[in-house]
């Protein structure tokens, strides 16, 4: 069943959407709704099977009654010029074609209800994660109230196994702007908007890095707000929030490069938005920078945290990714080659 | 003889000042529809490169043709102007020149009020391209709106969007506001109080039927907006909050308040569209209209459904599911009257002598491609399916299905159709049929692969992107088939001028069509009718044509 399910899938893509083997084009697309890895996911992915086999055989039926129609009735040289017969109307026809489509309506719509409570209106399980997700322009904070976690850009988030499911509960609001979040391999999006609390769960089945990005335009860098989700085993997950509690590292006695960039940072502007546990930076407006070299990317996963991308960043954000919110700072280039030492020591 | 010749010739010569003058001051209902074609066709025209602009910048990942901003502003400018300023005018213009002369009536019942919707809705266009010289003080280039067309609250708050581009965006919509309800008044006013002898509702032909469904659209959808423009402006000049959040407002009010305009207005595009299919293809299939009071009642149903489906555009904000599975019920009911609408028009073709004229094939490329805009819209409607595509390349392609594929296919039908009448010309029909294939092909190139990107996750919106994400070679089709569209629209352009100047002669009847317009002379002079015409059924020609089997005999 599900082999043909599958085929119809196939050709209604083909005919419809052109040459797209949809296999193929999902394999190749770390972000297609088409290869789910978590329940709300897959889901979704059941139910856009039965829409799209119903609308690909309404289409067919359709579209084929018109082209024969087209071939069958066309006027040809020989006609005698004649007005055809005239029809003005059938009770019985127009009635049929008004009950059937009722039916498929019903159909596709009680489907759809089962799918919309199976993923909106399920008890939260007692072993659930929960994360605070703050958007802001053009960034995430994550904050994790269990555990004291707060972090920013990348998600890091438990694998969830079918005997012990760990679903990862996300509140969602925003600092400034509505956002959206949206990772497409793990479940569908919501909007984050100000003054206002959503909640949506995703549940990640494999480890691995799943991306995503803001789907809701927020401003000028709306296309470099992008999303890492990091699902990570059970005891990786347990090994970074243990290493993400601890305090920053403050003493730099025995660097003495990283301990001048240490002076440098809290001497500038930069603490009024950054912070560092244990130090004087305690500023909210930018992303939390306690463990800032354990991240992967910068800037919300536009650019790789590597010390020579850092330096290009903190020296002129705007080259990099215009209209961010960060100030080019004006430091020195001796300043800024320190202030990049010390913030890749902050493992 | 020399004398009067040389009189003639003065009076070509003094024209322009004098043709300028009688246009600016016309209150003849198919003058001001010529004007709103015109000011909608350079509209289209603007959006169109603009859109040209969007899609080179998206061919290849991480390109640097355009800055962030300059995209931004496009993409808004480009929705904006094709919604207010090219589709909303080019529908009313048609409805102007043709409403009148179908019902047999002399003008619109309010000719002043006419000419007054006309021109505060061309100031709006104006004010809203005004803004790249004054968005942030005057001769500041480059300023116009950055905000989407939507322009979701909180990004248009003071905090959010400092200077005066958003103000332009907005009272350049109030005023187009005030212009679409002007003329919804008229149109209403006119068919319910002016149409000629013998011309009961039941009478009534389908296009002005569907302008009576769309004017009552407006008058209940474009309130709201207007509404909406007034209270963001409150907000940004006189400290009021409703949709600041930064004190206490909300941004979810503002998304109610725009698709409840915003949805309704879909299908106050759409309806005439499905007036002019209405118009062409029975007169090319030689046969009367299947079902009429079916394809009224259906119009008249899609009128009311659509106005309890707006927040389908809002299932991601976190309704809960008692919201979500409502809107889904109301969106898919929707699918009914317009499945009828379709299944009419086949069964219209079905047994008839069809002529592939090109007004004809523009009808037939509307069938198509409406009958797949109205299933992508079946998958849309479904909430989980939807949380997944919504802002999606998959929802772009999908309206533009709309908005392409069926209106614009359906208007480029009512141009060939309708030319006749109005230049009293024919176009070129070799021209308009490789306008139409390019068209086909290079639609077909643009929004089918449109569809892909988002079900493999691009979010609409972006300026740029990643390159392992998938997404370059559909972006760079995408972008092909737009270059072609470009071409079958200079084609279009072309064959409009030119066929002015060397078209056939038309007679006042090219096609053998059955509705008044086509009773009286190509152009039609000043006073539409010289005697008020009377009818005895739907197809008044077809009884003077047929007086041995008159349509009045079966209806």
């Amino acid at each position: 069943m599900k082999c043909i399910v599958n085929l119809v899938l196939n050709l209604a893509l083909w005919l419809t959407w052109g040459a797209l083997p949809a296999g193929t084009a999902a394999a190749q697309s770390p972000t297609s709704i088409f290869s789910p890895a978590g329940t709300p996911a897959r889901s979704t992915v059941q139910l856009s099977m039965l829409v799209l086999s119903v609308t690909f055989a309404i289409f067919v039926t359709v579209a084929g009654l018109l082209v024969y129609a087209l071939v069958r009735y066309r006027r040809r040289p020989t006609d005698d010029g004649h007005e055809p017969p005239q029809i003005y109307g059938s009770n019985q026809i127009e009635l049929s074609w008004t009950v059937i489509p009722v039916l498929i309506v019903t159909t596709l719509f009680l489907a759809t209800t089962r799918v919309i409570l199976s993923t909106e209106a399920v008890p939260k399980p007692a072993s659930a994660m929960n994360v605070t997700v703050i958007g802001h322009q053009f960034w995430w904070e994550y904050r994790y109230p269990g555990l004291g976690v707060v972090t920013a850009n990348e998600l890091h988030v438990p694998v969830s196994s079918p005997k012990t499911p760990t679903p990862t509960y996300l509140t969602m609001s925003s600092a400034d702007v509505a956002h959206s979040f949206w990772v497409p391999r793990l479940a569908g999006k919501m909007d984050v908007i100000p003054n206002r609390v959503n909640v949506m769960w995703i549940d990640p089945q494999q480890a691995g890095i799943y991306l995503g990005q803001c789907a809701q335009y927020c401003g000028t860098q709306h296309a470099k707000m992008l999303l890492r989700v990091y699902a990570d085993s059970p005891s990786d997950f347990a090994a970074w929030a243990k290493h993400q509690l601890e305090p920053g590292r403050t003493d730099f006695s025995d660097d003495p490069v990283a301990a001048e960039g240490q002076k440098v940072f809290m001497h500038n502007a930069c603490i009024n938005c950054h912070a560092v546990t244990g130090t004087p930076a305690t500023g909210r407006y930018g992303p939390d920078l306690t463990h800032f070299a354990s991240r992967d990317t910068l800037a919300s996963g536009a650019i790789e945290n590597n010390p020579e991308n850092l330096r290009k960043w903190i020296n002129d954000p705007n080259s990099m990714k215009p209209g961010s919110l960060m100030p080019a700072m004006h430091l020195n280039d001796h300043d800024l080659g320190v202030v990049t030492t010390y913030l890749s020591r902050l493992k | 003889m020399q004398a009067i010749d040389e009189t003639t010739a003065s009076q070509d010569r003094r024209a322009p000042v004098s043709i300028i003058y009688e246009w600016l001051t016309t209150v003849d209902h198919k003058k001001i529809g010529l004007m709103y074609i015109a000011f909608a066709l350079f509209f289209l025209l603007v959006g169109g490169v603009e859109a040209l602009l969007i899609r080179i910048q998206l061919m290849v990942p991480n390109n640097h043709f355009l800055s962030p901003q300059v995209f931004n502003r496009l993409f808004t400018m480009h929705g904006t102007t094709m919604v207010f300023f090219a589709g909303m005018p080019i529908l009313f213009g048609f409805g102007n020149y043709l409403v009148p002369l179908m019902i047999g009536a002399r003008d619109m019942a309010f000719p002043k009020l006419n000419a007054f919707s006309f021109w505060i809705s061309a100031f709006g266009g104006i004010l809203l391209y005004f803004s790249y010289f004054g968005g942030s003080g005057l001769y500041a280039a480059g300023t116009a709106p950055d905000v989407g067309w939507f322009a979701y609250a909180p990004l248009t708050s003071k905090v959010f969007s400092p200077g005066h581009s958003t103000d332009y965006w907005s009272l350049s919509l109030f005023l187009s506001g005030i212009g679409s309800i002007g003329t919804a008044l008229n149109i209403v006013t006119t068919i319910l109080c002016m149409r000629c002898k013998g011309m009961t509702m039941t009478r009534l032909p389908l296009l002005p039927w569907l302008y009576l469904v769309t004017s009552g659209l407006v008058f209940v959808a474009v309130g709201p907006l207007s509404a909406a423009q007034i209270m963001l402006t409150l907000d940004r000049y006189l400290g009021a909050h409703f949709f600041d959040t930064q004190a206490g407002g909300s941004a979810v009010l503002w998304m109610h308040f725009f698709w409840i305009f915003g949805h309704p207005e879909v299908y106050i595009l759409v309806l005439p569209a499905f007036a002019f299919a209405n118009e062409i293809i029975p007169v090319f299939s030689r046969k009367a209209m299947f079902g009429y009071p079916a394809m009224v009642a259906a119009s008249v149903a899609i009128g009311f459904v659509s106005l309890s489906v707006w927040a389908h555009h809002m299932f991601t904000v976190g309704m809960g599911p008692a919201g979500n599975t409502f809107f889904v019920f109301a969106t898919m009911v929707i699918s009914v009257p317009t499945g009828i609408k379709i299944f009419n028009w086949l069964a219209t073709i079905w047994g008839g002598k069809i002529s592939f004229a090109v007004p004809m094939l523009f009808c037939i490329g509307f069938l198509f491609q409406f009958l797949v805009a109205g299933l992508t819209g079946i998958m849309l409607s479904a909430a989980p399916f939807n949380w997944q595509l919504n802002n999606s390349y998959f929802v772009v392609a999908h309206f533009h299905y709309v908005l392409v594929g069926a209106i614009l296919f359906a208007l480029f039908g009512a141009f060939y159709y309708w030319y006749p009448k109005v230049t009293g010309k024919l176009m070129n029909e070799t021209l308009g049929k490789w306008h139409f294939w390019l068209m086909v092909v290079g639609f077909h190139l643009t929004f089918d692969f449109m569809h892909i990107p988002g079900i493999l996750g691009m979010p609409r919106r972006i300026y740029t992107y990643e390159a392992n994400r998938g997404w370059q070679g559909w972006n760079m089709i995408v972008g092909v088939g737009g270059v072609i569209q470009a071409v079958a629209i200079l084609c279009f352009v072309y064959n409009l001028i030119s066929s002015y100047r060397h078209g056939e002669d038309a007679g006042t009847d090219p096609w053998d069509a059955w509705t008044l317009e086509w009773a009286t002379q190509s152009p039609p002079p000043s006073y539409n009718f010289a005697i008020e015409p009377t009818v005895a059924s739907r197809r008044p020609l077809w009884d003077l044509k047929h007086p041995e089997d008159p349509d009045s005999d079966y209806e």
